[in-house]
């Protein structure tokens, strides 16, 4: 079937903003379907709320809308741009759910809009388990035993019948939040209550647990003629009970026949026909039992997936480019096979290697949260790599994690040196390692290598962690040869041949090159290498390079080299025959982020992405590597070439060796490249832009001291502690409040404000391992002051200023948790210019050449530098859509050797752009239940969002409404505030609150002192105080927006209680006075009418016409 | 455990050194390679490989193990097996021995530890070569000169090697612990159907059996009358080895069953010989077709069907007489014929494989499909 020639215009919807659960593999999918569309010449809308992404760039869709993905928001979206279809498919379940509300409320049909990709019934029986099970049970199709209940009450009695453990899984939410397992009637109660709370339509289903079973998926496409195919098998390391998203992953399936693959592909084709997918993309979950292959289908998205992604990373089939494809009318057999080019979509990827996923977590940043996994999906990125086998590809992903791992084991940071233990420790540990290796953590993998290593047979371990022996086999193998570097025989020559300086062409020496080759066919790193053999990483790598010992680069191909590939994306494996040819262009490498985690994510791939779009336009060849599979980046069709690897010294190094680029850059990636800069630098490889020197000047923080006093540019007093005494003296010196936090960070405590002696010594007690060394670092804290981000470029002769933002909350949280408004709106021009000027000296005197990130703060009416980053930073993306200015591409063509004034830019203001932007941040506090909700000096947002407007109030709502905060047009606010907050600032905001027509209810102290203002409100106890209390009051619908800041440790309780409750149900919970005072504005601002909608290239039209 | 060094040596003078696996000694063969990610038991008990060394471009082999019930044939056929890592441990449930030691028990000579990427490149490029696997010889001269000693797989016939001698009953097989496909609706009746063995696939079997259809296997070199004497209500022309042309007793019979106007079904070589018998031509593929995942489109539907294939040779179209024969099914990747029918004979054949095993399910149909002609008065 041709395309389809009745539709012209296609709405396409994002995921919104990064959450746990919906990361950039949304961007990646979006993209893909953004451009093929256009190249069918389809008009394309797009509806996206974060502005961190590549789809959201104005070159990608025609009309791109940063604007809340609510139903009315893109029903505005429709009215102004009339698309003939939405395309729900490629926005995650955020997407299908805002599509599913447009279909049932009326709108699509009332506008003559249809749903392309997927239609409601099949959204609905896909997400519907009551449906889905009908569907599958009609298709001959065995789901788990389970029952929906609608209160606890019917849920016991489906427990009597399921017995435990029973799995919750509440209907309709996100990555399975809200879920659990439990394992008696106490446990399952709580758990359906939780559940029952979460789901938006009140139901939950109550499970057969499968815990222990072996978990496997399907990626599965489908055309208008019912053709299927099946692009990839996954199969879970971790078994059943682990979500897939929390679950080390393979691909292809490892331990099943083909007897036993071909009846999951049976299942799946029914399944897809079933659920009444049309076309495009689902990823099916099935659950094996391992004794008798009893197989059950879990769970099918109907879209593409962070599955989908990985899948179309994995086997070079691109799922959602396809899928889009087939969405507007052709079928598998008329589309090419971009890699091969000469074979057509409809057929199954041959892959030739295996492929790992590893997630990635950051439980150090969520004080209070454990660590276990289960149903619910924890991790905030994950990392993949490709090997020749399981082993390779197992250690290459474990050192991509960017968490000082090296591989599986060996390289320094084991959990126990077995090698140093007596036996009767050994059998403690292995008493210790049993019991702890029945819960799944996040370092269970790492534990494995121990155990294995203190000899706990792999039937043990299989039993204990249900994961399958055939994997606990392959780790046994890494551990033996590890074992036999670090004391066997060949290990031992090893040692003798690589601590040997020159080449003495021994016998000796050709039979460690064979040691040495095994051992980096097992996936070893040198960093491992060194550790087991004791020899500095640089001796390994020298002798390994003398001895012949490099990586050969294989080609992803989708076929396993049956067709010729034309496509040039490569990964490394120590076998014999590269196969990527460096050619003799001109070519820079980019290195990427490496997997998402917080404080760096989606932002750094678009800077990198924005990158390489640069540096082809300037003609260069572009090279990546990167290892997050979520990525637009590792999108084959990014850049010219594509380098599926981790970013340690040693991937990247051979990578250089191979290409040899006239360039590298590592300023976009965020700090991952940035690690590794200096040592690229000192082998020799030229770092594009400002200097690993000028980098490391900016972070040491004596030599940027001398350089602030020079430029006479004031900075918060600060000082050094390396013991509890010497940092009480610092305090005392600076004067309180401080913010200490460690000159490195090690799992856990990072940053905080410390307001007086005790807390300090607390604090310095706590930050275990202070020592000379790795010393605290103590900054006097400016309290109540401004904070304000500049993102710039300079060439080291001019500096343009990209953009000036003024951060809503004040001091004290952490920029990337702070909501922002470009351009400031309380600032005078005259405190602007000095920041200004503040910029340009400081870029010059460092001599950045491309982008740098400054944040400054005010108090006083005293401008202060906190902090200089010559890099990329993650507001970068937020300032070049609102201020419309393009600065990645423009920080690329300076750090190419181009002058700014050359490139007519210098003349851009974004003093005078005519609209407003709000960034906003997200955090998974719905997530993580047990966190706590106050903001601080440690990031913890996983996500962003933009809100832009003609004016601020807008914005501000449109941000909040992205950010999924519904705030109220009216009801009942609750405000109990610290006593330092017991201002003139909180009266003015809750008497704006009023004048609004909001009632207020305070805890006993803040209803006094509003009291005595003449403030009327109604006094209500807290949770301590008897009942009703604060979080019933919540609980019962009496409360529509919360005002509560940080009272202190006695409060805590309350405070715990009352975010809880409010996050439950979805209640505005404002933790700051200035986030309170904006809050006011924007219900001002939606009271007085309907919130336009506006694209960006509008805003963008208009922003030139008036520069 | 240490295993023994092995050898493969290509006609061209290409050299591979790993790890020997199974039998000890040598074997030589036309080396192809297979791109499936399962199935290499199937694989090693497919009479279709016999006189080929068969490399798996899937780099983990022996996963799984081996098991009693995902068998094609009494035994391996093939001459040598090559892959990349061989997993001395398997985990499956049904698994009851590991590769190696299956190997070993039908003195199969196999190579891991190499390449294998590197090896199928070069049989892409330069065309399925003559090879030996060796774990006893490793003068590089003399590999050479006994693969280049080998009869090319051009001209030379293996169905007879691989044929049953007697005829027999089909029993339904051992269908085991994985549910078998359930036979498409409508195919109740029961018919007599003689299979010509070329070295046929047990699943063929199965799969015919399934549609309720009552099977005699004959040798491939039964004389036609004997066959019809038996008095079928329709014949499959099974799958097989090496070259259709060299297989002229078949052609021969293939004739007389055309003649006889019994519903005939040919797969793989059974096709070529049906092609052959029409008058067509036939001719050596450059690499052939190995794997479980070729796109091949049905004309008279318009459905894109995921294929197993299993072939070195391939009909060639122009040599067919199209005011008798119509091209049914069409390889999506390369273009070659795979599948035609008779415009007026109830006779039709694919050249791969509907019965899968191993690979998809795809293509059963064409099992109802036979049974429905049977149907026919």
């Amino acid at each position: 079937m041709p395309k389809r020639t009745d539709i012209h215009s296609i709405l396409l919807i994002g995921s919104g903003p990064i959450v746990i659960g919906q990361a950039s593999e949304f961007d990646y999918s979006g993209t893909q379907a953004c451009k093929v569309l256009r190249e069918e010449g389809y008009r394309v809308v797009l509806v996206n709320s974060n502005p961190a992404t590549i789809m959201t760039d104005p070159e990608i869709a025609d009309a791109t809308y940063i604007e809340p993905i609510t139903p009315e928001s893109v029903e505005s979206v429709i009215e102004r741009e009339h698309p003939d279809a939405l395309l729900p498919t490629m926005g995650g379940q955020t997407a299908l759910n805002v599509a599913v509300a447009l279909a049932e409320g009326g709108m699509l049909d009332r506008h003559g809009v249809q749903l392309i990709g997927a239609n409601l019934g099949a959204i609905k029986r896909a997400e519907d388990r009551k449906l889905f099970q009908e569907a599958l049970e009609g298709a001959g199709v065995k789901t788990p035993r389970g029952r929906f209940v609608r209160s606890v009450e019917e849920g016991v009695e489906a427990a009597e019948q399921i017995g435990f453990p029973a799995i919750i899984r509440p209907s309709f939410t996100l990555g399975g939040s809200g879920g659990g397992t439990a394992y008696n009637m106490e446990e399952f109660r709580e758990a359906v209550r939780h559940g029952l709370d979460t789901s938006p339509v009140h139901m939950v289903l109550i499970e057969e647990s499968l815990v222990g079973w072996k978990e496997f998926e399907l990626e599965v496409m489908r055309d208008g003629k019912d053709n299927v195919v099946i692009v990839c098998s996954i199969e879970n390391l971790d078994p059943m009970g682990i979500h897939t998203g929390d679950s080390i992953t393979v691909a292809p399936a490892q331990t099943l026949t083909d007897r036993e693959y071909q009846r999951m592909r049976d299942a799946a084709k029914r399944i897809i026909r079933a659920i009444g997918v049309e076309t495009g993309g689902s990823n099916i979950q099935f659950a094996v039992h391992p004794s008798t292959g009893r197989m059950l289908a879990i769970e099918m998205n109907p879209r593409v997936s962070r599955s989908s992604a990985l899948a179309s990373k994995a086997t070079g089939f691109p799922i959602a480019k396809i899928a889009a494809k087939l969405a507007v009318g052709y079928t598998l057999d008329e589309i090419p096979n971009d890699i091969t080019k000469e074979t057509p979509a409809s057929f199954e990827p041959a892959i030739d290697y295996v492929v790992v996923k590893v997630p990635r977590w950051d439980f150090e940043k969520f004080k209070g949260v454990g660590d276990t996994l289960g149903v619910q999906m924890k991790s905030v990125g994950e990392a993949m790599a490709f090997g020749r086998t399981f082993k390779e590809a197992l250690q290459k992903a474990l050192r991509s994690l960017e968490i000082g791992r090296f591989g599986l084991g060996g390289d320094g940071k084991d959990l126990v040196d077995v090698a140093s233990l007596s036996d009767e420790q050994k059998g403690e540990w292995r008493r210790k390692l049993r019991a702890q290796l029945h819960t799944a953590r996040p370092d269970r993998i790492f534990a494995l290598w121990s155990a294995i290593q203190l000899g706990v047979p792999t039937d043990d371990l299989c039993e204990i962690t249900g994961i399958d022996p055939w994997f606990l086999f392959n780790l046994k193998e890494i551990v033996d040869f590890g074992g036999e570097l670090q004391s066997g025989d060949a290990g031992r020559e090893l040692r003798g041949v690589c601590a040997a300086d020159a080449s003495a062409g021994t016998v000796r020496e050709e039979s460690a090159a064979k040691t040495l080759a095994r051992a980096k066919a097992l996936g070893f790193s040198d960093r491992q290498m060194s550790h087991l053999l004791r020899l500095p990483e640089r001796q390994i790598r020298s002798a390994r390079r003398r001895l012949g010992i490099v990586p050969a680069f294989k080609t992803v191909d989708t076929c396993a080299a049956e067709f010729e590939a034309y496509t040039p994306y490569y990964y490394s494996s120590y076998d014999e025959e590269g196969e990527s040819i460096p050619s003799t262009r001109k070519k820079v490498i980019i290195l990427g982020g490496g997997p998402n985690r917080i404080g760096q994510g989606i932002e750094f791939d678009y800077c990198c992405v924005q990158g390489v779009f640069a540096l082809r336009k300037l003609g260069y060849e572009t090279i990546m590597i990167n290892c997050n599979p979520e990525t637009v980046s590792t999108d084959y069709d990014t850049t010219d070439k594509l380098y599926f690897e981790p970013l340690t010294l040693e991937d990247v190094l051979s990578i250089c060796e191979l290409e040899r680029p006239d360039g590298l850059i590592v300023s976009f990636g965020g700090q991952t490249p940035l690690r590794i800069a200096r040592a690229l630098e000192d082998d020799g490889w030229p770092i594009l832009g400002t200097s690993p020197e000028g980098i490391d000047l900016a972070e040491d923080r004596a030599r940027f001291g001398e350089l602030l006093d020079r430029l006479r540019i004031t900075r918060p007093e600060y000082g050094t502690a390396t013991s509890i005494d010497e940092a009480v003296a610092v305090a005392e010196r600076i004067g309180y409040p401080v913010l200490v936090r460690p000159s490195y960070v090690l799992g856990g405590r990072a940053m905080e404000i410390v307001y007086q002696t005790d807390a300090l010594r607390t604090y310095m007690q706590l930050a275990a391992g202070v020592s000379p060394d790795h010393p605290v670092l103590v900054d006097r804290f400016l309290e109540d002051a401004f904070e304000y981000d500049v993102d710039a470029v300079s060439d080291s002769h001019d500096v343009l200023i990209g953009g000036i933002m003024e951060h809503i909350e004040e001091a004290g949280i952490h920029s990337g948790d702070s909501a922002m408004v470009l351009p400031p709106y309380m600032v005078s021009n005259e405190h602007l210019e000095e920041m200004i000027d503040s910029t340009k000296r400081l870029a010059l005197a460092i001599g950045v050449k491309g982008l740098l990130n400054i944040q400054f703060a005010m108090k006083d009416d005293v401008v202060y530098v906190l902090e200089v980053n010559p890099r990329a930073s993650r507001t970068v993306p937020f300032v070049s859509k609102a201020a419309g200015i393009p600065l990645v591409s423009i920080a690329t063509r300076v750090m190419t050797g181009h002058r700014l004034r050359d490139m007519g830019v210098l003349s851009f203001d974004f003093r005078k752009i005519p609209h407003v932007a709000v960034k906003e941040s997200v955090f998974p506090f719905a997530k993580f239940p047990s966190v706590s909700m106050f903001l601080g000096p440690e990031m913890r947002s996983t996500g962003e969002v933009m809100g832009i407007d003609s004016e601020f109030g807008a914005a501000v709502a449109k941000a909040e409404m992205s950010a999924g905060t519904a705030l109220p047009l009216g009801g009942t606010i609750l405000v109990t505030v610290n006593d330092r907050d017991k201002n003139e600032k909180i009266l003015e905001i809750i008497r704006g609150y009023v004048r609004l027509g909001f009632s207020v209810m305070a805890t006993e102290g803040t209803s006094r002192f509003l009291c005595a203002s003449d403030v009327e409100n109604r006094r209500v106890m807290k949770v301590g105080e008897g009942r009703p209390n604060i979080a019933d009051h919540v609980r019962s619908g009496a409360i529509q927006l919360v005002i509560n800041t940080p009272l202190g440790e006695e409060s805590r309780y309350d405070e715990f209680a009352i975010g809880h409750a409010a996050v439950e149900h979805n209640v505005p919970f404002i933790t700051t006075l200035s986030a309170a005072a904006t809050a006011v504005k924007a219900i001002e601002r939606m009271k007085s009418g309907p919130l336009g909608v506006r694209s960006l290239q509008e805003y963008n039209r208009n922003g030139r016409e008036e520069r | 455990m240490n295993r023994p060094a092995a050898r493969l040596a290509l006609e061209n003078g290409t050299f591979f050194t790993g790890l020997s696996i199974g039998a000890e000694g040598e074997a030589a063969g036309e080396v192809v390679f297979n791109t499936g990610m399962t199935g290499y038991q199937e694989v090693l008990t497919d009479p279709s490989y016999a006189g080929q060394i068969v490399t798996m471009t899937y780099p983990l082999i022996g996963n799984t193990g081996i098991n009693d019930e995902d068998v094609e044939s009494q035994r391996p056929w093939l001459a040598g097996f090559v892959m990349h890592e061989y997993s001395s441990f398997p985990s499956n449930w049904r698994s009851r021995r590991t590769l190696d030691d299956y190997l070993k028990e039908h003195d199969i000579v196999a190579i891991s530890g190499i390449d294998t990427r590197k090896l199928t490149r070069i049989i892409r490029t330069t065309g399925a070569m003559r090879g030996i696997v060796s774990t006893v010889e490793f003068d590089d001269a003399r590999l050479l000169d006994r693969a280049r000693a080998i009869p090319g797989m051009a001209g030379s016939d293996f169905a007879k090697v691989v044929t049953c001698r007697e005829p027999f009953h089909w029993k339904a097989g051992v269908e085991g612990s994985v549910p078998p496909l359930p036979a498409m609706k409508g195919a109740a009746a029961r018919h007599r159907v003689a299979v010509v063995d070329y070295g046929v696939k047990w699943n063929i079997l199965r799969r015919l059996a399934a549609y309720g259809n009552e099977l005699t296997v004959f040798p491939a070199f039964t004389p036609a009358e004997e066959v019809l004497a038996s008095r079928p209500e329709g014949i499959i022309l099974s799958n097989g080895p090496g070259d259709p042309a060299a297989v002229s007793y078949g052609i021969e019979a293939v004739r007389r069953f055309l003649d006889s106007g019994l519903p005939l079904f040919g797969i793989c070589l059974g096709h070529q010989l049906m092609a052959l018998a029409l008058g067509g031509g036939t001719y050596k593929l450059k690499f052939g077709h190995r794997g479980i995942n070729h796109p091949v489109k049905n004309l008279l539907t318009g459905a894109v069907e995921v294929t197993t294939q299993n072939h070195g040779f391939a009909v060639e179209w122009s040599s067919m007489d199209e005011r008798s024969i119509e091209l049914t099914h069409v390889n999506l990747n390369d273009g070659t014929v795979e599948g035609f029918r008779h415009r007026e004979l109830p006779a039709f054949s694919v050249q791969y494989h509907p019965e899968a095993s191993a690979g998809p399910h795809d293509s059963d149909y064409l099992f109802a499909q036979f049974s429905a002609i049977m149907e026919k008065p």
